[in-house]
């Protein structure tokens, strides 16, 4: 949950995003509009132009060996279908000589449609010839119809118009689902948030608010999140009650022996309970020393990166930490590691923190020699310390204050095995009483 | 282009042309003075334009009376050298108000009146429909007897060809040759329907006569002299019907020409302002009132100047100002027209 400075909205990311494509769409569209618009009325209304050309043509007769025109009306109905438009026609003989209509500028052979300036506008002639072989007239009539371009030109601004609304109403129709769809792909993460904030200060249970699979993973990680917060808060709560617990006794033990010295008179006595009291205090010192590890421990495994480490490893600092503790008891351990190395994801502080409790509560309350074992069975990486001795006897509780932190001891090792997604194991075998750490075993990997 | 015109100049005027108006008319005292060439009477339009410079009496107006034809060929020359001042151009004549707009003669105009008038009273926004007056038959009452007032085409045709040859030489109508709205009527008849080839050919047999103008076809008829005047202009038959009870008008039945005056203003009008100012009251309830009082909106129909006899309003075929009209101006059509009315009026 990190808190970018100025947050930008998603919303409005979105809008921009859509408005842009929306810009440089609607641009290609009207280009294509436009150029469709004007081909398409050009075509149009050139069948027309060429249509009346042609009508002209047919009027056509020779009479007497002289060419004859009798215009049609339908040919000038036909060009009055552009209302607004001037004509211009002219029909010529084989010299060019004007049998009626007025002169026109002569049209391009090759181009029988062609837009000129004429009369102060632009006029699109088609020209059309009608070839005549007969006794006494032998050539081409060309007929020469002019139109002005109003019609033609209002048609393509109307059907480029027509495109541009439709393309107008699609963009708003577009821009508000839009807004619809950001604004529903966006209402789980306002459940989620309705969800957080009507819980109570100290539910972490996993959140079960319906979403999308593409919001499920932020649901996942929160969920993984509040899990680790569990774990951490019950591993506090399991070290209070556990401190209180193994502190209660040492300190009303110390506090009696500290009345009972007050009233001794006796200096022989009095010795004797101040030596007491010492070794009480001393072993106060460690406990604390313990709970406090304890609490840090919990912390790394929890908070602390996991890496890949080699189990055999994690064994032989913890035992060399415990000898460095026990200088008297190490000839007691021995050492039983594979010969591969044993990868497992793990922080490694913790995890010999683990092993050196373990190892302790062995010699504490076990048989020597106390074994310890780092091995790979199947997919498990396994941390197995053995002691000799015929494991806890029924009614037998941890002496506290009289050894080093017994029932703390275990309770930092499953805080560890927790938090390794690993889990303990206690069985008596054939050497005797054995607790393993068990933790998922890494696919080969080079470890470090 | 100027050969064209010089040709088309030649052909339109068979009659003598005339540089000067048959007559000139002032309205109004305002500082701006428009002048209207008008192939119109200074009778009927003159009040219409006083009316205007009342409503508008920052204006003046000079109203010229020309011959349609004469009208045309002033403008078209004025058009061709650049000079075409006129404020605005009024002609009956709108086959050639429409050759003028299509040789970019006329300069737009829009407003809201504009926009206003149906389609075919307007052409691209510079030329204007602004009456609406009927092509009619008057005949005179005093001597030919209801019962054979012809109310249709097909009844002139029977009448001129009934035995008795009672109306020998005795009907009249315009001299397309002479009058730009006889030929604009005679033509849109022969446009219109198959019924006008025997209508020319029983005339010349009748011995039909063919004159210039409105004025003279309709004094003939009052007189007596003529019985029956065809295709004359409704709107100078009802004023004179008005003053003489013997005078009376029959819109034909089988269909009714509507000629819509048509009004331009010149590229080079030299108050194009005014020019706006006075083709909008025109076009205004005012105008087309005063219009209407001077029997140049003529009304069809029930409590209308001429009423229709048992015809539907359908049977009205108005005029439309569109490039069509520009086929009648075709030389070779026109060529082919006249010699066809030649040789049936021809003395024989």
């Amino acid at each position: 949950m990190t808190a970018a400075a100025p947050a930008p909205s998603l919303t409005r990311r979105l809008g921009l995003a859509l408005a842009a494509m929306l810009l440089a769409g609607g641009a290609i569209v009207a280009g294509l509009a436009f150029a469709y618009g004007r081909q398409a009325a050009g075509r149009t209304y050139d069948q027309l132009l060429i249509g009346a050309a042609n009508q002209m043509a047919e009027s056509v007769s020779l009479v007497d060996g002289r060419a004859v025109v009798d215009l049609p009306i339908s040919a000038f109905q036909l060009l009055a279908l552009a209302p607004d438009d001037r004509i211009f026609y002219a029909i010529t003989g084989p010299e060019g000589q004007l049998i009626t209509g007025e002169p026109l500028p002569p049209p391009s052979p090759d181009r029988p449609l062609e837009t000129q300036p004429h009369s102060g506008e632009p006029v699109r002639f088609v020209t059309v010839n009608r070839v005549f072989s007969e006794r006494g007239f032998s050539g081409a009539v060309t007929v020469t119809v002019g139109q002005t371009s109003r019609a033609r030109d209002a048609l393509a601004t109307e059907i480029t118009r027509n495109a541009l609304i439709v393309m107008g109403i699609a963009g708003l129709l577009m821009a508000l689902l839009a807004v619809i769809v950001a604004r529903s792909a966006l209402g789980p993460l306002g459940r989620i948030e309705a969800a957080l904030a009507a819980r109570a200060p100290q539910d972490v249970s996993p959140l079960t608010v319906p979403v999308p699979r593409e919001i499920g993973r932020l649901v996942a990680s929160l969920n993984g999140f509040m899990a680790r917060l569990d774990r951490v808060l019950s591993a506090n709560r399991r070290l209070t009650a556990d401190a209180s617990h193994q502190l209660r006794t040492p300190i009303a033990a110390l506090r009696a022996q500290a009345e009972l010295a007050a009233d001794e008179t006796d200096p022989e006595r009095l010795r004797a309970i101040v030596g007491r009291i010492h070794a009480r205090s001393r072993d106060l010192s460690r406990l604390a020393e313990q709970m406090l590890s304890h609490a840090m421990v919990i912390h790394r495994a929890d908070a602390g990166a996991l890496g890949p480490l080699d189990l055999r490893q994690v064994a032989m600092t913890a035992a060399e930490e415990v000898g460095h503790v026990l200088p008297d008891r190490a000839a007691e351990l021995r050492l039983d590691l594979a010969e591969d190395p044993v990868p497992a994801r793990g922080e490694a502080l913790s995890l010999v923190e683990a092993c050196k409790n373990l190892i302790l509560n062995g010699l504490a309350h076990g048989a020597s020699p106390v074994t310890i074992r780092a091995a790979q069975e199947g997919d498990m990486a396994l941390l197995t310390i053995t002691d000799a001795g015929p494991g806890p006897q029924p009614g037998q509780k941890a002496k506290p204050g009289a050894t080093h932190g017994a029932g703390l001891g275990l309770t930092i090792v499953e805080a560890v095995a927790d938090a390794h997604q690993g889990h303990i194991e206690k069985r008596m075998t054939a050497k005797g009483y054995a607790v393993s750490l068990i933790l998922p075993a890494l696919p080969e990997e080079p470890s470090p | 282009m100027t050969r064209a015109l010089a040709l088309l100049l030649a052909l339109l005027a068979a009659a003598p042309l005339h540089a000067e108006p048959e007559a000139v008319a002032d309205y109004g005292s305002g500082p701006t003075r428009l002048r209207v060439q008008g192939a119109a009477d200074i009778a009927s339009f003159g009040p219409v334009m006083q009316a205007f410079t009342e409503a508008n009496p920052a204006y003046a107006v000079r109203l010229e009376q020309w011959n349609t034809n004469a009208l045309h060929a002033v403008a078209s020359a004025d058009c061709r050298d650049g000079d075409f001042d006129a404020d605005l151009v009024v002609s009956s004549a709108v086959d050639l108000q429409t050759w003028l707009v299509n040789q970019g003669c006329a300069q737009p105009h829009a407003s809201a009146l504009t926009a206003a008038l149906p389609p075919g009273r307007i052409w691209r926004n510079e030329l204007f429909g602004l009456t609406a007056e009927p092509a009619v038959i008057v005949y005179n009452r005093r001597l030919v007897p209801e019962a054979e007032a012809p109310t249709s085409r097909f009844q002139l045709l029977d009448l001129m060809r009934a035995p008795g040859k009672r109306y020998l030489g005795r009907i009249a109508t315009y001299d397309i040759e002479r009058s730009g709205v006889g030929y604009l009527f005679a033509f849109s008849d022969s446009v219109q329907a198959s019924t006008f080839g025997s209508l020319i050919e029983a005339m010349g047999a009748n011995g039909a006569v063919a004159t210039c103008c409105s004025a003279e076809i309709i004094a003939g008829v009052a007189e007596g002299r003529w019985l029956i005047a065809y295709n004359v202009l409704g709107s100078y038959a009802l004023p004179q019907a008005d003053k003489n009870p013997d005078l009376a008008i029959i819109a034909p039945e089988d269909y009714t020409l509507m000629l819509s005056r048509a009004a331009l203003i010149p590229r080079g009008a030299a108050h194009p302002e005014g020019s706006a100012a006075l083709l909008d009251f025109l076009l205004s309830e005012a105008g087309q009132t005063e219009l209407a009082r001077q029997r140049l909106i003529v009304r069809m129909g029930e409590n209308g100047d001429i009423q229709l006899r048992g015809q539907s309003a359908a049977s009205i075929r108005p005029i439309e100002l569109s490039p069509v009209l520009l086929l009648g101006l075709d030389r070779q059509r026109r060529e082919r027209f006249l010699t066809a009315w030649r040789a049936a009026f021809a003395p024989r």
